[in-house]
């Protein structure tokens, strides 16, 4: 909120203060002991939070780092707190010190300059990230990283349903339609400000549209008007078939998840892979849920973290990038009792002893192999989510 | 000395809250130069205006408010006139003083557990009487009409008006009009409604004003219980003031000052009823007549106010439930495997966010309590009346909605460089805490017996000695009572701790709202709970502390 506040103020509180990133990686390790990293990450699942917890945790150890999770209900109420901030010309001394972001949020930063980097080079982990294999690590949402965000964490579509309701699921956008109007009020999503509701949306889409590579340009006007009638002509017949018929939507992806749970719904959508059998290893879903993908293949991003320009702790910043880069992070992320996300690293590039943290990682019940996976499609051009979200609610909020 | 407690209370509070509302009105004719805003005009206005679904928040907001005030109002004097002076009633204070203490959140978090149609009543239920293998696809919470959340409100409505009217009743001669309007020959309801209820409304008339305006902008509860899309007006003001597009704080400033201006005019609206009422039922009032007896009525008021009490119990209970699960799936009564687990787990996290609030609450409910002694006490010595107007500018950041002046009270913090500290978070809550334990002292302070005073003066010479050896032990327990008060009050704050806290103070009531819109029920469970335990442990605390300090003292305990 002081974000906000902050634009309106002349403060003059630019301040001589030394700015200056060490040179050498031990040198920016020693200025980030003692400091005070405010990581400003959404908060609405309960894995997430445990594991930036073990995170600061982890960080305190090995670096003498104090991380506090500031919990955000959306990554935009971070954004616009830096744009203000520097709005009113506190261009040091911000309070934001590092960001979980991408797409269109990574997109309004980097338009406006707003991001401190490039960084990423000067992590040491990071000439372990496959890039080749997992371009969405270099590609946010179309957008060129250019350095200023460090990847954390993979993430691709995913539909879990459970199987002692439900034998075989639709495996298409078209077959979704059937399947909801032979068994009405048995799916849903999260209202579409939430993430996981455009990406709903924008999943159909991509599967709807003519043509998907137009999808990768900048939408405009009349693009977006072609290219999406066949989503809305879908979604018009999906709506009223749909969990308390298409009027209601769950808050958010966890949310959803407990309608799963208490058999509200049979299908939802999920952004990680493993979220099913991490659930299922909990007790918050059922042991008979499963996991599947699109025949046309579903799409895939990564999560990224970067440092505001006007970040106070920037050299404790990038240590804690550093530190979600490492095998050890990476691997305990990836565990199904954790958050169970796909790491982004290369394991050809790991030693074989952290290697073996991988391989030695049990697969859950309801995880799809790599294979079953597929390669993910590319996110589209994050306008076109903006896009889907203010002409749903052009539609839809009345 | 004392003479300058006013001045600084008014000081601390008024000049904020006017100039919080005076800079959230500037942007919404589009004066805000540092977001490039120079050009004064309607566009705001119309910006906000042509938000998808802008009408029906407006009209939620003033339906949800109107009746939750009502039924609020309703409930307690059908209780009162119906049960006034039976065994009940006169336990009623102790009864709902939990209910009281609960932060809204907690309970607003514990009904939809409650209520959902896969909530723990359904499940207790199911499938034995309703045949329901799968929740029913009814939208009970967040329904369209908003009803769960006048409910939402409603359990937290009847136990203050009650206390209010409870207070009231006190300082009027109830008993004794009764007992003249009986021998009348009216039956006690009716006497009730005839001759004490025209007393006591006008005693009750701010705490009726302030619920209506409280549920017209409250933003946690509605987060929790009312519709979503779109969301009442508050919500919908709130949402905005956190969107990227920095230019939507343009439209969000106009929203804030029309949740002003409907909050005014339904006060407007209310107040134009009270006058009518009268006259619309001076003929029942003044007519004869003997009515039926008040059997049923009492049988329908108690089971009213027992459907109420109960809904909290059992929602915070659910919250408890929830906390111990390890697996619970519909439609099973309760969890099928229990665990610690939670607990154990997040016991590290909730020290940060439950030492937040402690420390709030306290400098809040301290600070608040110097005040209001320093205020109480100036009226003492310095012979000031309470003048009916004080009351109403005590009443004002209960009556202004939050959103109106926050976001302005904010900018002053900016300027000030506070924002995001102890000592804005603090003041932020004070503003809320200090009428409420202003007025809980109040009575009792006034009532006190001044013979005392005097003598220790005499005893003395000291007014200070006096004050911190006889008046404020004696004064204990309301003392402490209304710190409990104040304790509470801090712990429910939500925009307060969001706007003044700058993103750096986490409180448990930020952490339940943040949970309540998603995650994990069994996490959920155990900040609401604790969020709940807070303020219920601070009353437990103000009622023993003093009955053993002063157990060899009779009539001081």
């Amino acid at each position: 909120m002081k974000r906000l506040l902050a634009t309106i103020v002349f403060l003059g509180w630019a301040t001589a203060q030394s700015q200056e990133i060490p040179d050498s990686w031990p040198g920016v390790l020693e200025k980030a002991r003692g400091q005070t990293v405010y990581f400003n990450a959404w908060a609405g699942d309960e894995n997430t939070n445990a594991f930036i917890a073990w995170v600061g945790q982890r960080v305190r150890e090995a670096h003498g780092i104090e991380l506090k999770h500031v919990k955000i209900t959306l990554t935009s109420e971070a954004v616009a707190r830096v744009i203000a901030e520097m709005a009113a010309g506190r261009h040091t001394g911000g309070s934001v010190d590092l960001i979980w972001i991408n797409g269109e949020n990574f997109l309004a930063m980097k338009e406006q300059k707003l991001l401190f980097g490039p960084f990423t080079q000067r992590l040491p982990n990071t000439s372990l990230v496959d890039t080749a294999g997992k371009p969405t690590t270099v590609i946010d949402f179309t957008v060129p990283v250019d350095g200023l965000e460090s990847p954390w964490r993979m993430a691709q579509i995913v539909y879990a349903y459970d199987s002692a309701r439900l034998q075989n699921p639709p495996r298409s956008i078209p077959a979704m339609l059937d399947w909801a109007r032979r068994n009405p009020g048995r799916i849903t999503h999260p209202r579409i400000r939430n993430f996981l509701g455009s990406t709903f949306l924008k999943q159909a889409l991509h599967e709807l549209a003519d043509d998907p590579k137009v999808l990768l340009e900048p939408a405009t006007e009349a693009s977006f008007i072609a290219v999406t009638a066949p989503l809305w002509r879908w979604y018009e017949q999906l709506k009223p078939t749909m969990w308390r018929k298409g009027e209601q939507f769950p808050e958010t992806g966890p949310a959803m998840r407990q309608l799963l749970a208490d058999g509200e719904i049979d299908i939802m959508i999920s952004f990680n892979p493993n979220e099913a059998s991490t659930a299922i290893g909990k007790g918050i879903l059922p042991d008979s849920v499963r996991t599947f993908v699109l025949e046309k293949g579903t799409i895939g991003n990564t999560s990224f973290v970067a440092i505001p320009t006007n970040a106070a702790h920037k050299e404790g910043a990038m240590a804690v990038a550093n530190f979600l880069l490492s095998p050890e992070s990476q691997a305990h992320a990836m565990h199904p009792n954790s958050m169970g996300n796909f790491t982004v690293l290369d394991l050809n590039r790991l030693t074989p002893a952290d290697r073996k943290r991988f391989e030695d990682l049990p697969r859950g019940v309801a995880t799809l192999s790599a294979a079953e996976l597929g390669r993910p499609l590319l996110e589209p051009h994050p306008s076109w989510m903006n896009r889907i979200v203010d002409e749903w609610e052009r539609r839809y909020a009345k | 000395m004392l003479r300058l407690f006013p001045v600084v209370t008014l000081a601390v509070f008024l000049a904020p809250v006017a100039a919080g509302m005076v800079a959230t009105a500037l942007p919404a004719f589009g004066y805000l130069p540092a977001l490039g805003g120079h050009q004064v005009g309607g566009a705001p206005w119309q910006r906000l205006l042509a938000t998808p679904g802008f009408w029906t928040s407006v009209h939620l907001t003033v339906q949800s408010g109107l009746l939750a005030t009502l039924l609020a109002l309703a409930i307690v004097i059908g209780f009162c006139s119906a049960m006034h002076n039976t065994r009940l009633f006169r336990r009623a204070q102790v009864i709902l003083s939990p209910l009281l203490a609960t932060p809204h959140v907690a309970v607003a978090i514990g009904l939809a557990f409650l209520i959902a149609p896969a909530g723990w009543a359904s499940r207790l239920v199911s499938p034995g009487l309703t045949g329901w293998q799968r929740p029913p696809d009814l939208a009970i919470v967040h329904d369209a009409g908003g009803l769960s959340f006048v409910l939402g409100l409603l359990l937290k409505e009847v136990p203050y008006l009650m206390f209010m009217t409870l207070s009231a009743l006190n300082q009027i001669r109830s008993g004794e009009t009764l007992v003249a309007a009986r021998s009348l020959g009216y039956p006690p309801a009716a006497a009730w409604l005839k001759t004490v209820l025209p007393q006591i409304y006008p005693q009750i008339r701010l705490p009726v004003y302030a619920v209506l305006a409280f549920s017209m902008s409250v933003v946690d509860v509605a987060v929790v219980l009312a519709p979503t899309n779109p969301p009442p007006l508050s919500t919908l003001v709130f949402r905005m003031f956190t969107d990227r597009d920095l230019a939507v704080v343009f439209p969000a400033c106009a929203g804030a000052c029309l949740q002003l201006l409907l909050v005014v005019a339904m006060l407007g609206v209310w107040r134009a009823g009270e006058l009518g009422f009268p006259m619309l039922t001076r003929r029942w009032l003044t007519a004869g007549g003997t009515h039926k007896t008040g059997a049923g009525l009492r049988a329908m008021w108690t089971a009213v106010m027992a459907t109420m009490v109960a809904l909290s119990i059992l929602g915070t209970l659910s919250l408890a439930v929830w906390s111990f699960t390890q697996t619970w799936f519909y439609p099973r009564a309760l969890p099928a495997a229990w665990t610690l687990s939670h607990w154990e787990r997040h016991a590290a996290d909730l020290a940060g966010p439950g030492g937040t609030t402690l420390a709030t609450g306290l400098a809040a409910a301290l600070l608040a309590m110097v005040l209001s002694l320093g205020c109480l006490q100036n009226e003492r010595v310095n012979g000031l009346g309470s003048a009916a107007r004080a009351l109403w500018l005590l009443y004002t950041p209960l009556l202004v909605p939050q959103i109106a002046f926050l976001f302005g009270a904010q900018m002053l913090l900016v300027r000030m460089g506070l924002d995001g500290t102890w000592i804005a978070l603090i003041w932020s809550h004070l503003l809320f805490v200090f009428p409420y334990v202003f007025l809980s002292l109040a009575d009792p302070w006034r009532s006190f017996d001044l013979r005392y005073r005097n003598s220790a003066l005499a005893l003395t010479g000291s007014p200070l000695r006096t004050f911190l050896r006889i008046e404020l032990p004696l004064m204990g327990r309301p003392a402490l009572f209304a710190l409990a008060i104040g304790f509470a009050v801090s712990v429910g704050q939500y925009l307060p701790t969001i706007f003044a806290g700058g993103g750096r103070f986490t409180t448990l009531t930020v952490e339940a709202v943040t949970l309540s819109s998603g995650s994990d029920a069994r996490v959920t469970g155990i900040y609401a709970l604790v969020q709940a335990g807070l303020p219920l442990l601070a009353y437990m605390l103000a009622i023993a502390y003093p009955a053993w300090r002063y157990r060899h003292r009779k009539g001081m305990g």
